[in-house]
């Protein structure tokens, strides 16, 4: 990867930039956004810094927002973030969908049709692609995260459907909500598929339907009881409501601040904001270079040891040092293949 | 040679119409009088979308539309002005109002009582079709089970006390307009019409008795299409399926409630800019697809004026359209006969694959949970915006014919709009002011207590379950404002945005321009360091959204990243989104005429806020002088009906966004 020195006042405008995110102010985070967006190496230099400045004032609440399409995700979000503005609390959301595998273009924010009375100074919306990433988050979306925990009370990722983004989405976010329907044959799938085992929070939507809901809610409960759990301490608890209505959205913003701070007091929010770091550079450098590639940099342990030997650095800064490691192997295996064939 | 007491006996005309009204309800009255002086039989009352989405004229989002596409009805005394010596005994009016009809028909009744005359012996439409509203033509308020109560609560109302009304007009029209094929046009309003149906049967004051006399009352109003044939048996198609719901759905057996009534306006969709006098004969042709089978005859029609593509009609114009049906109806020979197509094979054959393959779509929507589900999943929006895709796509690629646009554009310049030539209606700028200044004065003289006492026990009433109308009726006549009544009835229901229906359309083949464009913005992306991304915004209250989709959907196929709200947002909201989003370029689309106050507002506002680098580009109805005044401005670009060509539209936007960002 070609690098290009950044001039000292690209950086000082870095900085000064990550200043004014952490301020909260509303131009400052747009331009953060894109410049973590910004993949020319001549930006390099002036994103990492303003990551490295960045990412450890990222103190906002992380949540993650998933649920099966129809599931009333993007009403729930809208319902949450009224109800924090309520409360006074500033609210980002990044929903991220889908890009055409074909073209690249992707057709953004038609989920989060925030009604008029959530569209206010406290809120801020962006919409990001999930470009390249099959079924998954775009790179992109960790970074944007911190940027806007630097600015924001709370932060919402929405992401797409269900699939393999839970896995993903864990390592950015410090609480995962799962929005379910009450639709037959759903919940089942879901614990085939393994689904149940990500989410902190249940929230059973569309309560008006009656039995069907309640019904629902019971078999969550029993199915969560026997499952495999990310926190084998702790039963997610199961809430209902109607995000159409405005029913339910008290108690889950109650419920999500008592994870927070049980998060917070355990110290599991601390464990786990350390393995996802950990997750997002293994998983950004594989992409890059392969497990061969990653193999490299020597066993698990000492990957881990690497990534512990740069603790006040982004994620993005501990890659780019790693990818230098692992590009100067490469080379050396290849030149080492080169003699050999000689 | 015939004498004049020979002639043979003539069937009655249909009912003509002429959808109008603009600046205020003085202007519209004197239109509307000169019409029926012309030989019009019946108004169509067209209302402005402040109106029509429950503002006051002085509302913020009131500013730039007041008066623009209809007249401003805010109060009792705009409505008695508008009908100032037309004897509503005698009329028969049609109006256009779907999300605040039960308001608008509340000023109606209370009008008619001023003039003397009783309810009941009112004759009308109100149309009154939310459905289509959330499919196509964006004035609605209310989420959908709010809608559908107060619909069928006006239903319930009037097929007491207003017999002769028409409280629901099904529209299929606007879903042609939004693209539909005939046979969505018929599945999707004859589910649109089950989906009141079925909730106004289990009203518990509705008996069989009731229940077949509402059925008789509901009407249709259809679109017309260039392909008159196959519209033609479109109509015979829902005379079939129509008398078929009856009988087997609501167990209707009295004959003359099973009879489809139906109105129609023809296609504006078709009407082009280009060679804008070809339009006078899409108009007559697609007149004769509705009234050339006398079983699928038209009870009432409207003809657009040739010039619609290129900004407001005059009253020439309207006159011309008027003239066209007077020909049809009294020169020609056409009301002598009876149905000409009875026993043709072909028109047979036609009518019943059409309603073959509408009774499966309908089924489809009924299985889904019926329209209102179909509307919420947005899987009836979404076939839409396909089938419009279909067909934009088959015009830019040549295998759809339009004259003098994909072919045949070679012509002489046209002398109806030459310089000078005053083609268009210019809306007195000042009849915005004129009428803040007549709702200030009537606010002044009316009696307030009244007002709020009235409004109180509408809100009492809602909140109650109790019907809608009779608080309405009492509003109206204590002096209550469209946009009070509206914040009642927005504060109990809330609002709703409706789903923009695109983000499923797939992705079109690419054809060689397309993969040419895309080319560009691979190239053009990697030089900006991330994926050129583009906000496409309805600023205002105009909710014919079809333009809009079309453009986001191109965007995306040519591999932008596109971000597209829906409708009906402020210019503060637009920027804001620019911002929040980080777009590279904004398009904005406006059809309502009010794009001269909106759009400077988005661009003043940008500048304001320290975006001014972010290029905007325009597309809407906008005369020549009004593109001249945006770019003077800083707009980059115009567009207006006759760049059909999106693709080529997608070519310069990436020219724009690369100008913007050359350093």
């Amino acid at each position: 990867m070609p690098t290009e020195p950044a001039s000292t006042a690209a950086l000082e405008a870095a900085r000064k930039l990550a200043g004014r995110v952490c301020a909260g102010e509303r131009s400052a985070i747009s331009q953060a956004l894109n410049a973590v967006d910004d993949n020319r190496a001549s930006s390099r230099e002036a994103r990492l810094a303003l990551l490295d400045a960045v990412s450890p004032q990222a103190r906002g609440v992380r949540i993650g927002v998933t649920g099966a399409p129809g599931a009333g995700k993007s009403t729930l979000l809208d319902a949450l973030v009224s109800g924090l503005r309520d409360r006074g609390r500033s609210v980002g959301v990044l929903a991220v969908d889908p890009s055409s595998q074909r073209t690249g273009g992707a057709l953004l924010g038609d989920r989060m049709r925030l009604s008029a009375s959530a569209r206010d100074a406290g809120v801020f919306l962006r919409s990001l692609a999930a470009r390249d990433q099959l079924g998954g988050l775009s790179e992109v979306t960790g970074p944007s995260l911190d940027i806007m925990a630097a600015a924001l009370d709370y932060v919402f990722v929405e992401t797409v459907g269900v699939g393999q983004s839970e896995a993903q989405v864990i390592d950015v976010v410090d609480t995962l909500v799962f929005v379910a329907q009450p639709a037959a044959g759903d919940l089942i799938q879901f614990m085939k598929a393994g689904i149940l085992e990500w989410p902190d929070l249940f929230f059973v939507n569309k309560s008006d339907l009656g039995d069907v809901a309640t019904r629902a809610a019971a078999e969550l409960r029993a199915g969560l009881d026997l499952g495999h759990r990310r926190d084998p301490d702790r039963v997610p608890p199961v809430l209902s409501g109607s995000a159409r209505d405005g029913l339910g959205i008290d108690e889950l913003i109650e419920a999500l601040d008592e994870h927070t701070g049980y998060l917070k007091t355990s110290g599991i929010g601390e464990a786990r904001r350390r393995q996802g770091r950990i997750a997002r550079i293994e998983h950004a450098l594989e992409v890059r270079y392969g497990r061969f590639g990653l193999a490299t940099l020597g066993s698990e342990t000492e990957v881990r040891a690497a990534i512990a030997a740069e603790p006040g650095a982004s994620v993005d800064r501990v890659v780019d040092v790693l990818s230098s490691r692992i590009e100067a192997a490469l080379c050396e295996h290849d030149e080492e293949k080169g003699r050999r064939g000689a | 040679m015939s004498s004049i007491d020979s002639r043979p006996e003539r069937d009655r005309p249909w009912m003509f119409r002429t959808y109008s009204g603009h600046s205020s309800a003085k202007a519209s009255n004197a239109l509307y009088r000169s019409n029926l002086a012309k030989g019009q039989t019946g108004l169509s009352v067209a209302f402005d979308l402040p109106t029509q989405t429950g503002y006051d004229s002085d509302h913020p989002l009131s500013r730039g539309e007041v008066g623009k596409v209809g007249v401003p009805i805010c109060h009792i005394d705009d409505m008695q002005v508008l009908f100032d010596e037309i004897p509503l005994e005698k009329m028969n009016t049609s109006m256009t109002i779907n999300a605040t009809a039960a308001w608008l028909l509340s000023l109606y009744i209370a009008t008619a009582e001023r003039q003397g005359t009783d309810q009941g012996a009112l004759r009308g439409t109100t149309q009154n079709d939310i459905i289509k509203e959330y499919l196509s033509r964006g004035t609605f308020v209310f989420p959908p089970e709010a809608s559908m109560r107060l619909t069928s609560e006006i239903v319930s109302y009037t097929v007491d006390h207003v017999p002769n009304w028409n409280p629901m007009n099904v529209c299929s029209y606007h879903l042609q307009e939004a693209g539909a094929t005939p046979v969505q046009e018929i599945a999707f309003s004859m589910a649109n019409a089950i989906s009141i149906l079925d909730v106004v049967r289990a009203m518990p004051e509705v008996d069989d008795e009731t229940l077949s006399r509402v059925f008789g009352r509901i009407s249709f109003f259809l679109n017309a299409g260039i392909r008159f044939v196959e519209e033609m048996c479109k109509c015979r198609a829902m005379n079939l399926l129509w008398e078929e719901i009856g009988r087997e759905r609501y167990g209707i057996t009295n004959e003359k409630m099973l009879r489809l009534r139906y109105g129609v306006q023809v296609n504006s969709l078709g009407l082009t800019e280009a060679q804008p006098e070809n339009n006078i004969i899409r108009i007559a042709l697609e007149a004769l697809g509705v009234t050339l089978s006398k079983k699928a005859r038209t009870r009432s029609l409207q003809l657009p004026a040739w010039n619609e593509a290129l900004g407001l009609p005059r009253p020439w114009d309207q006159q011309l359209s008027l003239r066209t049906q007077q020909i049809l109806a009294y020169e020609t020979d056409l009301l002598e006969y009876g149905d000409l197509f009875d026993g043709s094979h072909v028109v047979e054959a036609k009518t019943n694959a059409l309603l073959d393959e509408a009774r499966g779509e309908l089924q489809t929507i009924l299985d889904m949970g019926g329209a209102v589900t179909a509307v919420e999943n947005a899987y009836m929006k979404q076939k839409l915006v396909e089938s419009q895709t279909d067909r934009l796509r088959a015009i830019e690629a040549g295998e759809l014919t339009v004259v003098g646009v994909n072919e045949y554009v070679e012509a002489v310049d046209s002398p109806l709009v030459e310089e000078g030539a005053g083609a268009i209606l210019k809306v007195d700028e000042s009849a915005e002011r004129e009428q803040i200044q007549s709702l200030e004065a009537f606010r002044n003289r009316r009696n307030t207590a009244d007002a709020e006492a009235a409004l109180k026990n509408l809100e009492d009433v809602i909140k109650n379950g109790g019907n809608i109308m009779a608080p309405s009726i009492a509003a109206a006549k204590a002096g209550v404002t469209t946009g009070e009544w509206s914040q009642v009835l927005r504060d109990v229901f809330g609002e709703y945005r409706a789903p923009t229906g695109v983000v499923a359309a797939p992705v079109a083949e690419a054809s060689e321009d397309v993969s040419q464009v895309r080319k560009r913005v691979d190239e053009l992306s990697t030089t900006l360091g991330r994926r050129l991304k583009i906000l496409v915004g309805k600023p205002g209250l105009d909710g014919h959204s079809n333009g809009a989709e079309q453009i986001a959907v191109k965007a995306r196929d040519v591999g932008m990243e596109v971000v597209y709200d829906g409708i009906r947002l402020t210019p503060q909201e637009i920027v804001q989104s620019a911002q929040d989003e980080g777009v590279h370029v904004i398009g904005l689309s406006i059809l309502s005429g009010s794009h001269g106050v909106l759009v400077t507002d988005v661009v003043e506002q940008l500048k304001n806020e320290g975006m001014g680098t972010i290029p905007v580009v325009v597309g809407g109805i906008i005369p020549d002088d009004d593109a001249d005044k945006l770019v003077a401005a800083g707009v980059r670009r115009v567009y207006t009906p006759k760049d059909f060509d999106l693709t080529r539209i997608m070519d310069e936007i990436v020219d724009v966004v690369a100008e913007s960002n050359a350093d």
